[in-house]
């Protein structure tokens, strides 16, 4: 009953998680309204960082910001498609059109893009090239570019030891195929699985690490998303699901070897965890890799807002003491990042094979 | 932007890249780079089994080298020890036919002394038979008158020699 009870608690917080209640926001919140506006605000600045926004903010100086602006595309059914530069919003500031970027800390719209039809906010559908989805297009480019001659490289000098990239890149390629491709799904199937979770790997390796990156091809907190993730994990899913063979359908909805009273109506308790347990491992999946980036993305840059707090509170003196203790710490974080980005692309990875190879076991 | 809601705009991009990614990747990078790594391991595999394969070989004509010297070794043995038993019977033979051979030259030697000396004899028999004649001839011829008693003596001197 205890696992009952786990599963109603993942089930509740998945449906809090989709039905736009945004617990962490408004606890964020909650402290942003004690603060002067003109203070330096961590909580803001934090989620800032690690959320989304329309233009890719490199610095302020001098109350100017410095924005790469980036397109906007909307399509609304009011006035239809409308591509735009982010500049236009002038840093949310004015609006373009009908358009604007909604804001207003109990508006659940908050930072999204929203047009005014007669007086109400109405969100667009809203494709526009985030500051995540322009560092997708980076990370995807650096991949291709990578990979692509990776593999130039292999045709080229067939047979032959590897060189430069190939010979950093081919531990990696062979970990992936032999401890976990070939691990978790054996010498038949592994072959088939293989291009994937490599891609898998290593989209969430190169991003994991680009995000560690404070500049800015890096700096987006992509893995940290939680859209990415969940497309990510639905992959999963989908490659799960398309690829059971009848036995494990057969574990789901009859297990053998369970009493027949646990998996017959009325009370088929077995049948129903099974079913909500398909949608709780990708589920599972996508959250783990959004927490545990995020978190170490709050982490850092709460290291980093010590300095201005402490400078703000004891001067530019204190500030200074502050930052020797608090850039010791951030870079012992991320040294630690370091190896969750590894750690994390490997978890999702091994998870993924480990379900295919749930789902294509042959029944004993 | 909720930390925790997906976005409509990032799931679109990331579903669309993501899938192009997917199948860009799966073409013209983890095909070829799986397959040439296959080659790869499959080839160190079978240069490692024909080494260990070229050992054994090595090995086996070794011990094909060993075993034909061996028997090299016993042949020589057995025609030395044959051309030895020949030689000596070779000589052993030489010997026998030598020893026969002279035993003949010395018996027809003896026979031919035998017969030589027999002829002496006879030789010498009738030397003594003419001499004695001789003799008794001038005895006879100086007292043929005197005795028949000498005469019958003479006679049976001559009869004497003639035995033996």
């Amino acid at each position: 009953m205890l696992k009952f009870k786990v599963f109603k608690v993942i089930l509740l917080s998945f449906i809090l998680v989709f039905s736009g209640n945004y617990m962490f926001s408004q606890h964020s919140e909650e402290h942003q309204v004690e603060k002067h506006s003109k203070k330096f605000n961590p909580g803001e600045m934090i989620m800032a960082h690690v959320g989304d926004e329309y233009g890719w903010h490199i610095t302020t100086i001098n109350e100017k910001h410095i924005t790469i602006p980036l397109p906007v595309i909307v399509y609304s059914e009011y006035s239809g498609f409308h591509i735009f530069m982010s500049s236009k919003f002038n840093h949310g500031h004015s609006s373009y059109k009908n358009f604007k970027i909604a804001s207003g800390k109990k508006n659940p719209l908050n930072g999204k893009i929203v047009e005014i039809i007669n007086g109400k906010e109405i969100k667009p559908y809203d494709i526009s090239i985030t500051k995540n989805t322009l560092s997708l297009f980076i990370s995807i480019f650096i991949i291709l570019w990578i990979f692509l001659s990776v593999a130039k490289a292999y045709t080229k000098r067939k047979g032959k030891a590897p060189k430069g990239i190939q010979s950093f890149l081919e531990p990696l390629i062979l970990f992936v195929r032999d401890d976990i491709a070939k691990e978790s799904l054996g010498e038949k199937k592994y072959m088939k699985y293989t291009p994937y979770l490599l891609t898998i790997f290593f989209f969430i390796f190169l991003n994991n690490l680009l995000g560690l990156v404070p500049i800015f091809p890096g700096g987006a907190n992509l893995t940290g998303n939680i859209a990415i993730t969940m497309v990510l994990a639905l992959f999963t899913f989908i490659i799960t699901t398309i690829n059971a063979n009848k036995s494990y359908w057969k574990h789901i909805i009859w297990a053998p070897g369970v009493p027949w009273w646990l998996k017959a109506p009325p009370l088929p308790i077995m049948p129903l965890v099974e079913i909500l347990g398909i949608f709780i491992k990708p589920f599972v999946l996508m959250v783990r890799l959004f927490a545990n980036i995020t978190a170490g993305h709050i982490v850092a840059l709460g290291f980093f807002s010590l300095i201005f707090l402490f400078g703000e509170m004891g001067g530019a003196p204190a500030g200074y003491g502050g930052a020797v203790f608090s850039v010791a710490f951030t870079i012992f974080l991320t040294m630690l990042e370091l190896l969750v980005a590894f750690i994390q692309a490997y978890v999702f990875t091994l998870l993924s094979a480990l379900y295919f190879a749930m789902a294509t076991e042959e029944s004993h | 932007m909720g930390l925790v809601t997906p976005d409509f705009g990032l799931i679109f991009w990331m579903t669309i890249t993501f899938l192009a990614v997917l199948f860009i990747l799966k073409k013209y990078a983890w095909k070829p780079i799986l397959k040439s790594l296959k080659e790869r391991e499959d080839s160190i595999d079978n240069a490692l089994q024909s080494a260990e394969k070229a050992k054994d070989e090595m090995a086996r004509l070794k011990s094909d080298n060993e075993k034909i010297l061996q028997e090299a070794r016993v042949e020589r043995e057995k025609l030395l020890s044959d051309a030895r038993e020949v030689k000596e019977k070779i000589i052993e033979d030489a010997k026998t036919s030598a020893k026969i051979e002279a035993d003949k030259m010395i018996s027809s030697a003896k026979a031919q002394i035998e017969s030589e000396k027999l002829t002496a004899l006879n030789e010498i028999k009738e030397k003594v038979v003419s001499l004695s004649v001789e003799i008794a001839e001038k005895v006879i011829n100086k007292s043929l008158s005197s005795d028949k008693a000498q005469v019958d003596y003479a006679s049976s001197l001559l009869k004497d020699i003639e035995m033996n």
